[in-house]
């Protein structure tokens, strides 16, 4: 593969980092205005590594993923800021250069498998399909090569139902049957956009086992976009916490679970069921919705929703936009508050009720 | 599959029954309505005095004095089996099956004129079919990938005009220009396929696509919106992230889930066709099915308004039978 790039490969200035997305931003001009739905958000990714991206619906992770497979090239979407894969820019990167990342580079899974998948081709052909892209092979070959795929990700009696459609399959082996397409090529970053969300929670776990699996045996990045901070909890080595389009908190997944020190985290924290032990106080959701990506709060995104903007002098989270600063090594925060306050409210104030 | 298409098959024939059913009482009603003697409608004339013991005979002989349904299977059977026909005055008429009676206008058994007539009907509306098909999908394709563009435009407001167009409007026009001005087709009579091609045609270019004008807007609209629809679909998405070129993306893709319906709509607009291509017969002075059937009705020929009318139920029936094991085979998801 080779892009072409007119940005000289500077990315980032740790080696072992295979995928970097630097102030991504993706605007979409509508009739309503400037959709601000990625704003300035920067994280890295190893290979071998899990990286969690959560939010409410509409925090702009779907668009994210999109961004990072050239999806929204051709639309009338404005993308600025660097997504580096291994060295190499794509942001500037043509639909042709994009064309021989998709699949072979980078692949994707989606949140609903059913309408991902087209209803009149069967599994099979689909799977195959995506092999043959990348891969000179025949016919024959490529069909080996897909059942070995829907072997490899449980899908029984893989050589007869090649020939069925989606709809003859169940969610699950639908899901599976996604997984097996996304992997066809072996990708060194798979993107899973919600892979679980349309599935029953037992399967949920089959298909996240499955995907840590697969991360294991091929050393890919991966990439899983959730709502779930418990699905966080059992699969990301990392996390970073979306909120209206930006990253308001970023660490290792201990520390977000040990030392959560954000209010939007803490308020998704509140409402994530626990499975471990008996809750001390309801869950509570967060109170309010997601702001407007068109006409954002000024000052921090979270304002009109946090209930500690009172402890921050100057009235500052309604004026300055608070940036995404270090507290911990790997560990970083966008808020006010200075970090040993933001400490002790978590010791006092959250932990107890979490 | 063949449980489903035998299933189509029984249905398509309850339905051709029922229109047997159907016409055969409306023809029974509108001479009750208008009193006037049944004769009437198949002579032309009542020959005899009202009540005249040789108007009773002529009306036995055409069976209007048995009950209904002894009517009714003279006439099914007529159409099944055969029948030999008789006034009572000339010679006796043999009427193979299906016979759909005789004229005595025209002097000629129904199913002859129909058999002339279908050619040219068949003539024009499959290749007007074949011309709107292709240039609507092509139109509405192309304006689907680029709605708002330069193109999409030009598609579109093409397509307003043609729609709002009359075919006795764009037919004449046709003529002025290609017939008289510039000379290009000097004689457009119709001549069958069998015989002269060329001049067949010759004769159907300008029906064909005077008529495909028309449909082929609606079919682009039709096409553009799907199109439209189907681009925005997941698996569109997914297609993309497989590093698929675009041409597969909206080919194998986009189009085939986006011509789905129109395979419907398609059979049905073309079974619609038969005996209704009125005015373009008409303009183009075609001796086709539509003409046939508004030169009986003019004449209140009976048996030939009858004759059609069931030919024209048998196309729509035949069409959406077509139609429905056509998508059955297209969209995997319809259970058969
Ligand atoms: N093509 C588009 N045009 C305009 N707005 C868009 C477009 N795609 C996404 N958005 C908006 O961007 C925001 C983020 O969407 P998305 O990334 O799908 O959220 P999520 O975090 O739920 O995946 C949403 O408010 C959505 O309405
Ligand atoms: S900056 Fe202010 S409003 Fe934003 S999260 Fe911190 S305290 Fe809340
Ligand atoms: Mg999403």
């Amino acid at each position: 593969m080779t892009i072409t790039s007119p940005v000289p490969s500077a990315a980032s200035t740790d080696p072992g980092v295979f995928l970097s997305v630097e102030d991504l931003r993706v605007h979409f001009p509508t009739d309503d205005g400037l959709v601000k739905s990625v704003d300035g958000l920067t994280f890295d990714l190893r290979r071998g590594e899990i990286l969690g991206i959560v939010g409410e619906s509409g925090s702009g992770k779907s668009v994210t993923a999109q961004a990072i497979l050239g999806l929204h090239k051709g639309s009338k979407a404005k993308i600025s800021g660097h997504i580096w894969l291994d060295g190499q820019d794509l942001v500037p990167a043509s639909e042709d250069d994009m064309r021989a990342v998709r699949g072979s580079e980078i692949a994707m899974i989606f949140q609903d498998p059913l309408s991902s998948l087209h209803p009149f081709y069967t599994i099979g052909n689909q799977i195959s399909e995506a092999y043959r892209v990348h891969n000179k092979v025949s016919g024959r070959d490529a069909r080996k090569r897909t059942i070995e795929m829907l072997e490899k990700v449980g899908i029984p009696n893989a050589a007869a139902r090649y020939s069925d459609y989606p709809h003859q399959f169940s969610g699950g082996m639908r899901q599976r049957a996604m997984i097996a397409m996304a992997l066809i090529c072996e990708p060194k970053l798979l993107i899973a956009d919600e892979p679980t969300t349309a599935l029953d929670v037992t399967v949920q776990a089959q298909i996240l086992e499955l995907i840590k699996e697969l991360r294991n045996e091929l050393n890919s990045a991966v990439i899983l976009i959730t709502h779930d901070l418990g699905v966080v909890a059992e699969t990301c080595d990392h996390v970073v916490v979306m909120y209206g389009g930006q990253a308001v908190e970023k660490g290792p997944v201990a520390d977000l679970f040990d030392v959560p020190e954000m209010p939007y985290t803490w308020g998704l924290l509140s409402s994530m069921p626990r499975m471990d032990r008996v809750r001390q106080t309801r869950l509570t959701p967060i109170p309010g919705s997601p702001p407007s990506l068109i006409q954002v709060p000024k000052g921090c995104v979270f304002n009109p929703r946090c209930r500690f903007s009172d402890r921050v002098e100057g009235n500052r989270c309604f004026t300055v936009h608070p940036d995404l600063l270090p507290t911990a090594p790997g560990h970083e925060v966008r808020c006010h508050i200075d970090p040993e306050e933001r400490r002790q409210i978590l010791l006092t104030e959250i932990r107890p009720n979490l | 599959m063949i449980r489903f298409i035998i299933y189509r098959l029984l249905g398509a024939i309850v339905v051709i029954w029922i229109v047997s059913v159907v016409t055969f009482l409306i023809f029974q009603a509108v001479p009750l309505l208008s009193h006037t003697n049944p004769v009437y409608f198949y002579t032309g004339k009542v020959p005899f005095k009202p009540g005249s013991p040789q108007l009773k005979a002529l009306t036995h002989r055409f069976g209007f004095d048995l009950p209904l349904y002894a009517q009714y299977w003279h006439y099914l059977s007529g159409i099944l089996f055969g029948q030999t026909i008789t006034d009572g005055v000339s010679v006796p008429i043999k009427c193979p099956a299906p016979c759909f009676g005789y004229s005595f206008r025209q002097n000629e058994l129904v199913g002859t004129l129909i058999a002339q007539a279908v050619p040219v009907s068949l003539s024009l509306i499959v290749g007007s079919a074949i011309l709107w098909l292709v240039g609507g999908v092509s139109v509405g394709t192309i304006s689907g990938l680029r709605p708002g563009s330069a193109i999409d435009r030009i598609g579109m407001t093409g397509s307003l005009a043609a729609v709002s167009l009359p075919i006795f409007f764009t037919g004449p026009v046709l003529l002025l220009i290609f017939e008289y001005t510039l000379g290009w087709l000097p004689d457009v009579s119709y001549a069958p396929i069998t015989q002269n091609p060329v001049q067949w045609l010759r004769s159907m270019i300008l029906p064909w696509v005077s008529l495909a004008f028309l449909f082929a807007a609606l079919y682009a609209r039709l096409t553009r919106s799907n199109m439209l629809e189907t681009m925005s679909e997941d698996y569109i998405r997914t297609a993309r992230a497989k590093g698929l070129d675009r041409r597969t993306v909206v080919i194998k893709h986009g189009l085939r889930a986006a011509l789905t319906p129109i395979v419907t709509i398609f059979g049905i607009d073309v079974g619609t066709l038969v005996g209704t291509t009125v005015i373009t017969e008409n303009v183009f002075n075609l001796r086709g099915l539509g003409f046939l059937t508004i030169s009986s009705i003019q004449q209140q020929d009976l048996p030939i308004i009858l004759g059609v009318t069931i030919v024209a139920a048998v196309a729509l029936v035949v069409a959406n039978f077509v139609v429905d094991i056509l998508y059955a085979v297209v969209d995997p998801r319809v259970t058969v």
